[in-house]
């Protein structure tokens, strides 16, 4: 009866999916989308509440190996579940403006979250195929979730096929490894001594299977279409939940499974790291929709998020882990704003020129992009500066001098998209047509949360960055 | 070794799948060719479970088999919401997001 | 005195609370802006509160008490470099933090009265907060870099209280005087704070103080003149002081708190804090001493000319800060700090008094075009004024208090402090380089003589003699109906600083005066509390030395009062001035100019500096940086807008771009 016990260890997964369960047989029987919205918030803020007690305690494996628990996957969990929360709290007002509010969004979200709780929790190939494709699928759903869109659908659609072709990239390498190891678990692949032709493929399929996932050029090319396609709320909840949750399993698959081979990732990683942030940040450049730019910004921040991957150690994991927890507070703030100003004019109002003099009819909400994209941009005394210089620094502890010039290259390119959005919104005229609503208590509040944090964790940093380095040996 | 005859055959359909996906247009077949990749693997897999006389692999099988279904029903109602939309599933003409 | 020390902290955050209070209801709330009495009463207490912690802990605080020092977290950390949010308390920076709130609070319920009718009543206040969060900042900072981001704080408050009627153009250009001037002093105090970094590693007061020995007599005397000229800026001496009389456009409160009492001790506090450092070159402290005395001397000479009573005051703040650069000059950091202490009584009371005086003559202008009649005069010029004793009897007699205490005589606040400068400073004499300091201590004689005589000046001019308004423009016949004294939340406060202007002093009465006819003393209180914490050069003079300097200054200061009062007692204002200008020809000329600084600044350094960067670098920027930076970015542009046509929109052309990825990754893996 261990394994009943041992329950516990997996307990916000399970309050989310019982939710998920919970809210579909309410949608059908009660049809009341505000109930369900209710109960999604209730039982998600629970779930965020046992994740973050979870980091303190203690941390091991569970169910025989399957999974792990504590320390780094609790805060993965944690990272999840903020993006849940704040995609639930933001999706009501945003989907109740553009008219296509549905109960079924709140159990799609519910059980992606179950996913990507499983996923950072996974020790083992076959619980990270289930947690990937659970997120996955759920997610090919939400981003065709207003089905009468013509974009939208167009988004899902390659969303989804480019996700099964990856998928069988990423089946074919775990599929591969376990034939040259004989085992499923993580640490064992990590023991193998004789490393023939077919472990290498093996792990070549895999690190494109989570390239694809992260969205690494030139795996990269369906983010941008599929994050201007999808509903701005998804969009945050895929840019953030998801990619938080695919980075911690590929921390945990490159430092449990696949130590004796960092210097052979370590090449690929610096060659796709540098792609990553070159073409990303070029390309964001160009965009002359917010959401565009935003989908090539997440990229080129996978770039360098990439860079402490790259590095390899205790410490460039836990500048990585910080610097996730940074973006998708950034992440979710900057999409939710964009969220907010689509509700005006409805799903198109998200051009670059449509912003002009919005930043002075809102001011909170003017004010409060302006932190989230000089965060992103990486300006003290905001997290996401905190964020980027963890990471520097710690590859050039190992050496990495190369990787990070172009990092600091590339993040000062950067500025000119970021600030472009914040010309558009304080230095041209407005269009006198355009009146924005106020918005509710509770989605400015959540969004003036999300730039408190972000202030705060930009300028004392001191405890998160102890309690990640707490967490010994990224393996648990 | 009999190993490698299934291995070079799963690979085979493996590489089928993906040419199919690369060339066809037909949004229904790009997807039944991502769908023969997925069983390709399942065929490596079942061979390493074989040879190295462990249930595992099989284990890893059920769930694809199982993924590969949930992914079927999801994306054959993303393909109808399209042909609603567009009036076609021939994917060189979904373009509106570009650029 | 450990177990309060968790008390420290409040100092600070209150006042920023007050700050975020009124600066953000403010900013969202119309409503609130129009609700004064709560604004000045939050403000106000945001101030008070943290006053009465302080004197609770000086109560508690003995004259030998260690210094403590709680952190609040650690702010930065790069590398071997770290530095807290962390404050240290000791008799120092208590006595600092005493005068910043205690006057600060008695200005800010002042202002309540005196701001009472201006639209940005709510920014005003929560300006005045910020300024009080930031200069406790810099006098309760454990580290130089906390310390500094006050520094940059008060200067950046200060310019906004300067420019706070922004939509006069001379006032906004005040303001930015007033920070470039500071900008100058901030860039070579910042050049210090990396040669001790460089030298300690640390930039901690607790390790520069105990580590003075690592410094080799060359870096002492160039950190410290690096630090002098930073104190230069924001203390308002030579080379730099030119800014403070302009900075006489902000509101009357402002300059009576940032530009009299607390931001422009700031030099002032932080020599002092640095004593043992400054103390190890003796070049260094006559340096100091130098720039003092010239400072003292030369704004008395410019104060004696002007007309304008905040310019007066100005000039003479500039004068007395000059006194306190010579007591730390000669190694008095006492009789600095005690000076400092007094002064900030005695001068915001004059500013203060000035200000009521200014709101009764504004009143008067109000008035008489609510008339009709067109009446255009300078509300700040006394020779509109006299005879004001009269209808503003408070503002005289509290006016008149502050201005015996500064002329210096006995027994208000101002004598004791000014002659414990007088006599150190000939006590140097009997040290290194005694020949300069006799010389510097001559010059300060004269400073007093004059700080006496235009003070006077001042005083007699605005409230004796009749009211001349009437009798310059014609159609202000019988304005003086409109002369009114100030309500009692200004006069209040007045009073309650002329009060200090009188017993001020007790705090500071030497031991000899005492010990003459007792044999031993110890009253002198001052030294008793700040001995501990600064390293003060010893007394060499007798008892009898001392009773000679303390008459010559006392018949210095009389003196320059009778011949004030000959001059200037009935309407004799310009008629005098006149008489003066003539016998001094040229002298007076350049006096009245201001030793034609404004000028030459702007024809030696500004001019020449614009032209170059017009002629030499803006072509540099226009064509090669920018050129160039132009180039880069079109040349990404164009990549960008090149490579985006990749992304066709087509799923195989995606799907192709993870093919090429694939074949990459393998090909690494596979074939190393």
């Amino acid at each position: 009866m261990e394994s009943v016990n041992e329950l516990v260890t997996i307990l916000p997964a399970i309050i989310i999916g019982f939710a998920g369960l919970l809210v579909m047989m309410l949608d059908a029987y009660i049809e009341n989308v505000r109930l369900v919205f209710r109960t999604t918030t209730l039982f998600t803020l629970g779930a965020l509440g046992i994740a973050i007690n979870d980091m303190f305690g203690h941390s091991g494996e569970a169910f025989y190996g399957l999974i792990t628990y504590g320390g780094t996957a609790a805060f993965g969990a944690v990272l999840v579940l903020i993006g849940t929360l704040v995609t639930v709290i933001l999706s009501r007002d945003y989907l109740e403006k553009t008219g296509s509010h549905i109960a079924e969004v709140y159990s799609m979200i519910l059980f992606g979250t179950f996913g990507m709780l499983i996923l950072v929790s996974a020790n083992n190939l076959v619980t990270l195929f289930l947690g990937i494709e659970t997120m996955s699928i759920c997610l090919y759903v939400l981003a065709g979730l207003v089905k009468n869109e013509k974009k939208g659908v167009e988004a899902a659609l390659k969303y989804f096929l480019l996700g099964a072709f990856s998928t069988g990239f990423l089946l074919y390498g775990m599929a591969l490894l376990y034939g040259a190891s004989g085992s499923t678990f993580l640490t064992d692949i990590a023991t193998l001594d004789d490393k023939g032709m077919i472990y290498w493929a093996g792990v070549a399929l895999l690190l494109v299977g989570f390239f694809f996932k992260i969205s690494a050029v030139p795996f990269h090319m369906w983010t941008p279409d599929v994050y201007q396609g999808a509903p701005t709320t998804i969009t945050a909840y895929m840019a953030t939940a998801s990619k938080s949750a695919a980075f911690v399993a590929f921390i945990f698959v490159l430092s449990r499974a696949l130590p004796e081979a960092r210097a052979e990732w370590g090449d690929v990683i610096w060659l796709f790291s540098i792609l990553t942030m070159v073409i990303g940040n070029v390309l964001a450049l160009v965009q002359d929709n917010v959401k565009r730019m935003l989908a090539y910004s997440s990229i080129a921040h996978a770039g360098y998020i990439l860079i402490g991957l790259a590095a390899g150690t205790d410490a460039a994991y836990s500048a990585v882990l910080f610097y996730l927890f940074a973006y998708t507070l950034m992440n979710l703030g900057a999409f939710g704003i964009v969220a907010y100003y689509e509700w005006h004019k409805g799903l198109d109002f998200t051009e670059v020129k449509n912003y002009a003099g919005l930043g002075f009819k809102q001011p909170v909400m003017g004010v409060l992009m302006s932190i989230f994209l000089f965060s992103m941009v990486g300006i003290p005394p905001f997290a996401g500066f905190i964020g980027k210089y963890r990471v520097f620094a710690a590859a050039v502890d190992e050496g990495l001098i190369s990787l990070v010039v172009v990092g600091v290259l590339a993040s000062a390119a950067s500025v000119y998209y970021y600030l472009r959005v914040l010309i558009n919104l304080y230095m041209h005229e407005s269009d006198p047509g355009i009146t924005l609503i106020r918005p509710g208590v509770l989605y400015s509040a959540t969004l003036i949360i999300l730039a408190a944090l972000t202030i705060y964790f930009g300028v004392k940093p001191g405890d998160l960055t102890n309690l990640l380095g707490s967490f010994k040996g990224i393996s648990y | 070794m009999e190993l490698d005859w299934y291995l070079s055959l799963s690979a085979v359909l493996f590489t089928i799948g993906v040419i199919g996906v690369l060339t066809r247009k037909n949004a229904i077949v790009v997807f039944m060719c991502a769908e023969l990749m997925l069983n390709s693997v399942n065929l490596t897999l079942v061979s390493f479970s074989a040879q190295h006389g462990d249930v595992h692999g099989q284990i890893l099988v059920f769930f694809s088999l199982c993924v590969a279904a949930a992914e079927a029903a999801v994306g054959l109602a993303i393909i109808i919401a399209i042909f609603r939309n567009h009036l076609t599933v021939d994917i060189s003409q979904i373009n509106l997001l570009r650029w | 005195m450990d177990t309060y020390v968790h008390l420290v902290p409040w100092i600070v955050i209150i006042p920023l609370v007050g700050f975020l209070f009124n600066g953000l209801f403010g900013l969202f709330s119309e409503s609130f802006q129009t609700r004064k009495t709560l604004i000045g009463s939050i403000a106000t207490l945001a101030v008070f509160i943290p006053f009465l912690i302080a004197a609770y802990l000086f109560i508690l605080m003995q004259g030998d008490s260690e210094s403590v020092s709680v952190s609040l977290f650690t702010w930065i950390e790069v590398g071997d470099f770290s530095t807290d949010i962390g404050y240290r308390l000791d008799q120092l920076s208590l006595l600092m933090v005493l005068v910043v709130t205690g006057v600060g609070a008695l200005i800010h319920f002042y202002s309540i009265g005196y701001m009472a009718d201006d639209e940005g009543f709510w920014k005003f206040f929560s300006f005045l907060n910020l300024f009080i969060f930031t200069m406790l900042n810099l006098v309760l900072a454990d580290n130089m870099l906390l310390l500094f981001l006050g520094w940059e704080g008060v200067g950046l408050c200060s310019y906004l209280l300067i420019g706070f009627w922004y939509t006069d153009m001379a006032k906004s250009d005040a303001a930015k005087k007033a920070f470039l001037y500071n900008r100058v002093g901030d860039f070579a105090f910042l050049i210090a704070l990396f040669m001790i970094f460089q030298v300690i590693g640390s930039l901690r007061f607790e390790d520069i103080l105990n580590g003075t020995n690592l410094f080799t007599g060359e870096q002492v005397f160039i950190i410290g003149l690096l630090i002098l000229i930073g104190a230069t800026g924001k203390s308002a001496q030579i080379p730099l002081f030119v800014w403070l009389p302009d900075a006489m456009a902000g509101p009357t409160p402002v300059s009576a708190l940032i530009h009299a009492a607390t931001m422009v001790t700031s030099g002032i506090y932080v020599i002092s804090r640095l004593s043992p450092l400054f103390m190890l070159s003796a070049e260094l402290m006559l340096f100091v001493a130098v720039i003092g005395a010239f400072t003292a001397v030369i704004a008395a000479t410019i104060a004696l000319t002007k007309y304008d009573i905040k310019a007066v005051l100005a000039y003479s703040t500039v004068s007395q800060l000059g006194f306190m650069f010579l007591a730390l000059g000669t190694g008095a950091y006492v009789a600095a700090m005690f000076h400092l202490v007094t002064h900030a009584f005695f001068k915001a009371c004059l500013f203060l008094g000035s200000g009521s005086v200014i709101h009764a003559m504004h009143h008067v202008e109000n008035k008489l075009h609510n008339e009709g009649k067109k009446v255009h005069f300078d509300p700040q010029d006394m020779r509109f004024m006299g005879g004001l004793k009269n209808y503003l009897p408070h503002t005289y007699k509290t006016f008149m208090i502050a201005t015996i205490a500064i002329a210096g005589i006995p027994p208000l606040a101002g004598f004791f402090s000014k002659d414990e400068i007088l006599v150190m400073t000939f006590n140097a004499g009997m040290g290194a380089y005694g020949e300069v300091y006799i010389g510097l201590w001559a010059l300060a004689l004269v400073t007093a003589f004059m700080t006496a005589f235009y003070m006077f000046r001042l005083t007699l001019g605005t409230f004796h003699g009749t009211f001349r308004l009437p009798g310059k423009i014609k159609e202000a016949k019988d304005a003086e109906k409109y002369l009114h004294e100030s309500p009692f939340t200004m006069t209040s406060v007045l009073w309650v600083l002329a009060g200090l202007s009188i017993v001020g002093g007790f705090i500071g009465i030497p031991n000899f005066v005492v010990s003459t006819f007792t044999g031993t003393a110890d009253v002198n209180l001052i030294s008793n509390w700040l001995d501990h914490v600064t390293l003060n050069a010893d007394l060499i003079i007798g008892k009898e030395v001392e009773w000679l300097l303390l008459f010559g200054s006392v018949v210095i200061a009389l003196l320059g009062v009778f011949t004030a009062f000959r001059m200037y007692d009935y309407n004799q204002l310009e008629a005098s001035d006149a008489g003066i200008s003539e016998k001094l020809g040229a002298i007076y000329q350049v006096w009245s100019d201001k030793y034609k600084l404004d000028e030459i600044y702007e024809g030696g350094i500004v001019h020449p500096t614009i032209r170059f960067s017009d002629r030499v670098l803006a072509v540099f920027d226009i064509r090669f940086i920018d050129g160039f930076v132009n180039a880069v970015a079109s040349i990404v542009r164009f990549i960008g807008g090149v490579m985006r046509y990749f992304q066709t929109g087509l799923v195989q052309t995606y799907a192709y771009g993870i093919v090429l990825g694939v074949i990459v990754i393998v090909a690494m893996l596979l074939f190393r």
